[in-house]
């Protein structure tokens, strides 16, 4: 037993250190800084820039976060402060249920709702041409995924606020709405914090669902309505052709080792966060 | 005043309006797929494989698909099983449950638990490289394993958390060893391992980045490890893929079976776990 | 007993759930003065005082019947603002709550809300009423330090600083000495007495002694009813219920 258990901790450090082997080619080749920063992507002549890629990760998670963390934060304000106990028993369950749905289901409604939303509906009003396929695209769909995340965590975070403080600053006068800005929202910060870290993280690594919608175009995107291509649909799109050209599965490697790192480190803050809140909430 | 109030009022108002969008974007997801893939829905689809040239608007269904993801997820489980439960007992009976090591132990695991899938999938690839296994049935099950192992884990490890100090302590007095303990333990919390089942089954059922470069796709339904086996979300993905209108059809007709799979697993799950916690000794 | 109480209640009934916690209360808390209310544990003292500043709004399934007039107005009345209520109201629960922020932002909290925006005010206001619970001295050189590392004692005066700096006219104390130290707890006790020249004070407590020592009236309170009311050592020492006199009994030494 204490085999496995280490033996399955251990996975956390052999898929880095495995990752990291099968980058060694690629790495030897250019320099940490060269395949962080080049835009040239041309895998036949051995070129590797995989800043279009960080830069498609870094949109889609922007805009994910941007549209995701108000609605969250106010939808979790409305469970745990307004909404009545029977609407409440209502609502949760809907929200979970969401974090339920495989993640190819959200790719499939993408296609069908939000390109052809973006492409007729809300583009036109800003560029001149889209196809819809789009990081905003990619971010709405992500958004989306993240609610159950963000929204099931703030609301455990909001329901360790204890009610005799949010009654303090209701005696002194003060409305539902001032008690959340100015008491609930400053108590409950470092666990709203660690949700978004999370979201992020989960974010960064959702693959099928950012794929189907995103128009995998290696430029660095410009606007919103460019297309994007995130890192990790570069790893899934291409694994077929990377056995065939030398280098090219070193360097998708690369790129999941890219993943893993960042991924393990916002999931490490944003745990040690959440543990310390427990920790200092259980005395 | 005034504006105080108005102020409390605007943001009520902009509440129920997040709360809608967020809550109701469930409907609006599940309604669409129901809404495009009904019109395609056929005994088909669920009863036959493709036909030659199915993705080109021949005949067929996606049996293949919906029976190699059941092999998938439901090796994937199984295997997981075997190494989840003496890790999750290891970590709850014989290392006390609350000690340094334990605690991380668990942040341990839940760090894996939030690497994404096509992580697992690259690795899975890796592994199988290594050990100079093609595209197949296996390759998918071991991948799906890495991905399901710390769901299992995190799950079982929060339902040993709730049995009582007293039980364990009880049945050690009575003489049991530990593996006796445990034994009695896991049988009451037989409810417990079944929503972790259900969970990580659920999971691995939808997942694609894990099995793509793993399991391969074929037409056939697989027969033995060795052979690569397809599974609904890349059938899905491929079908999606295809100019021709009646194959797009026909993804969201699978896209909507795989909903349908998914949603009753959730349901089975949360309503199995209110069971659990009315029964339990408290 | 005054013509001219500062709270009237005429037959509050407060129903929680299913349960009727309080039955048809009419009392008349006169001006000015210390009140505590006594009861044993559960009688609903907690729930009388909560409806004095509407605090009971917030919860779950509750019913409230009656009238409570403060000045003359009846706080439930539909058309009510319940924060100017409130405002009239300053509350001390029974464990310390400082709000989330610096000393300074604690006291500075209420009248910021309620409008007072120029520092010179609020700087004034602030020292006022720390000095007015003794805390100014002790607090006076760490003023934007987090109101939570100071002692218990501190933040419960810290508390009372709070509520004072909204102009009440009427302060609540649930049993607020009772997480307290013997030494805070006689300081609070004293500043009961001081602030009565300027506030009408209602207190719930459980311990007779405390009542005994400031306040001028008591009501006792029993499941749900007012069993009786009358001034201090009347009530002690000589009660006219015989629930009353069970409840005093081995008090009177």
């Amino acid at each position: 037993m204490l085999v496995f258990t280490v033996l399955s901790v251990s996975v956390v450090l052999i898929v880095g250190i495995g990752l990291y082997y099968k980058s060694i080619p690629v790495l030897d080749h250019s320099s940490w800084w060269t395949l962080l920063t080049s835009s040239q992507w041309k895998p036949l002549k051995g070129l590797f820039g995989f800043f279009p890629f960080i830069m498609g990760t870094l949109w889609v998670t922007a805009i994910a976060i941007i549209i995701a963390l108000p609605l969250c934060l106010l939808t979790s304000f409305y469970i745990t402060e307004y909404a009545p106990n029977r609407v409440r028993k209502i609502l949760v369950p809907f929200v979970n249920l969401l974090s339920g749905i495989p993640p190819v289901i959200f790719g499939v409604w993408g296609v069908l709702f939000i390109i052809p939303l973006i492409q007729n509906h809300i583009a036109p009003h800003f560029v001149e041409f889209s196809t819809g396929y789009s990081v905003l695209a990619g971010g709405i769909v992500l958004a989306v995924m993240i609610f159950p995340l963000i929204v099931s965590i703030v609301c455990e975070v909001l329901n360790t606020i204890p009610r005799e403080l949010k009654d303090a600053s209701l005696a002194l006068g003060a409305t539902k709405w001032e008690t959340i800005r100015k008491v609930s929202l400053r108590k409950a910060k470092p666990g709203i914090i660690a949700a978004t870290v999370l979201a992020i993280s989960r974010a960064f690594g959702e693959t099928i669902a950012v794929l189907m919608v995103c128009g995998n175009n290696s430029v660095v995107p410009h606007s919103v309505f460019d297309p994007g291509y995130p890192l990790p649909a570069l790893i899934a799109n291409n694994y077929g052709e990377m056995l065939s050209i030398p280098m090219y599965e070193s360097a998708l490697m690369f790129a999941a080792l890219l993943l893993f790192i960042i991924i393990l480190v916002f999931n490490i803050i944003s745990r040690v966060i959440l543990a310390r809140l427990e920790r200092k909430l259980a005395i | 005043m005034i504006r105080r109030k108005l102020e409390e009022n605007f943001f009520r108002i902009l509440m129920v309006l997040a709360t809608i969008v967020v809550a109701g974007s469930f409907f609006l997801i599940v309604g669409t797929i129901v809404y495009k893939g009904v019109p395609f829905m056929n005994w088909d689809m669920v009863t036959k494989i493709p036909g030659g040239g199915f993705y080109i608007g021949k005949e067929g269904g996606v049996l293949n698909a919906i029976i190699g993801s059941l092999y998938v997820a439901g090796g994937a489980t199984i295997l997981g099983l075997f190494i989840s439960i003496p890790v999750a007992i290891y970590i709850n009976m014989y290392m006390g449950g609350k000690n340094l090591i334990a605690n991380t132990l668990r942040i341990a695991f839940d760090v894996l638990f939030g690497i994404p899938s096509i992580v697992y999938g690259a690795f899975g690839f890796l592994i199988m490289v290594y050990f100079g296994i093609r595209a197949s049935l296996l390759g998918g099950i071991v991948a799906v394993t890495l991905l399901v192992i710390p769901i299992l884990v995190r799950t079982l490890d929060e339902v040993l958390r709730t049995v009582p100090r007293e039980l364990r302590d009880a049945s050690l007095a009575l003489g049991a060893t530990r593996w006796e303990m445990s034994k009695v333990i896991l049988r009451q919390i037989r409810p417990g391992i079944f929503t972790a089942i259900l969970l990580s089954f659920g999971r691995a059922i939808g997942d694609v980045a894990s099995v793509l470069f793993t399991a391969g796709f074929s037409d056939n339904i697989p027969t033995s490890l060795h052979q690569p086996a397809a599974t609904l979300p890349l059938a899905i993905f491929f079908q999606l893929g295809s100019p021709v209108e009646e194959v797009q059809g026909r993804a969201y007709a699978s896209a909507l079976i795989l909903t349908i799979v998914v949603l009753l697993i959730t349901v089975l799950s949360s309503l199995l776990a209110k069971r659990f916690s009315k029964n339990n000794i408290r | 007993m005054t013509n001219n109480p500062h709270i009237s209640i005429q037959h509050l009934n407060v129903e929680i759930g299913n349960q009727q916690i309080l039955k048809d209360i009419s009392i008349n808390i006169p001006n000015k003065k210390v009140i505590s209310i006594i009861g044993p544990s559960g009688c609903g003292k907690t729930t009388l005082l909560k409806s004095f500043n509407r605090l009971l709004d917030d919860t779950a399934d509750v019913k409230v019947t009656g009238k409570v007039l403060v000045d003359g107005e009846n706080i439930y009345d539909p058309d009510v603002e319940v924060t100017h209520i409130r405002k009239k109201m300053g509350l001390l629960s029974q464990r310390p709550y400082p709000l989330p922020m610096s000393i300074y932002d604690n006291v500075a909290y209420g009248p910021r809300i309620h409008g007072t925006r120029k520092k010179t005010d609020l700087d004034e206001i602030v020292e006022t009423q720390l000095k007015a619970t003794g805390l100014w001295n002790e607090v006076k050189d760490r003023l934007h330090a987090p109101a939570t590392r100071l002692s218990i004692g501190q933040q419960q005066r810290l508390c009372l600083a709070r509520g004072l700096a909204v102009e009440p006219e009427i302060i609540l104390g649930d049993e607020s000495t009772s997480a307290l130290d013997p030494v805070s707890t006689s300081i609070i006790e004293d500043l009961f007495i001081k602030l009565k020249e300027k506030y009408t004070i209602v207190l719930v407590t459980h311990i007779l002694r405390q009542a005994r020592r400031v306040s001028d009236y008591i009501i006792f309170v029993y499941m749900g009813k007012i069993i009786e009311f009358g001034p201090t050592e009347e009530l002690l020492l000589n009660p006219k219920e015989e629930l009353t006199k069970d409840y005093v009994k081995g008090f009177i030494s």
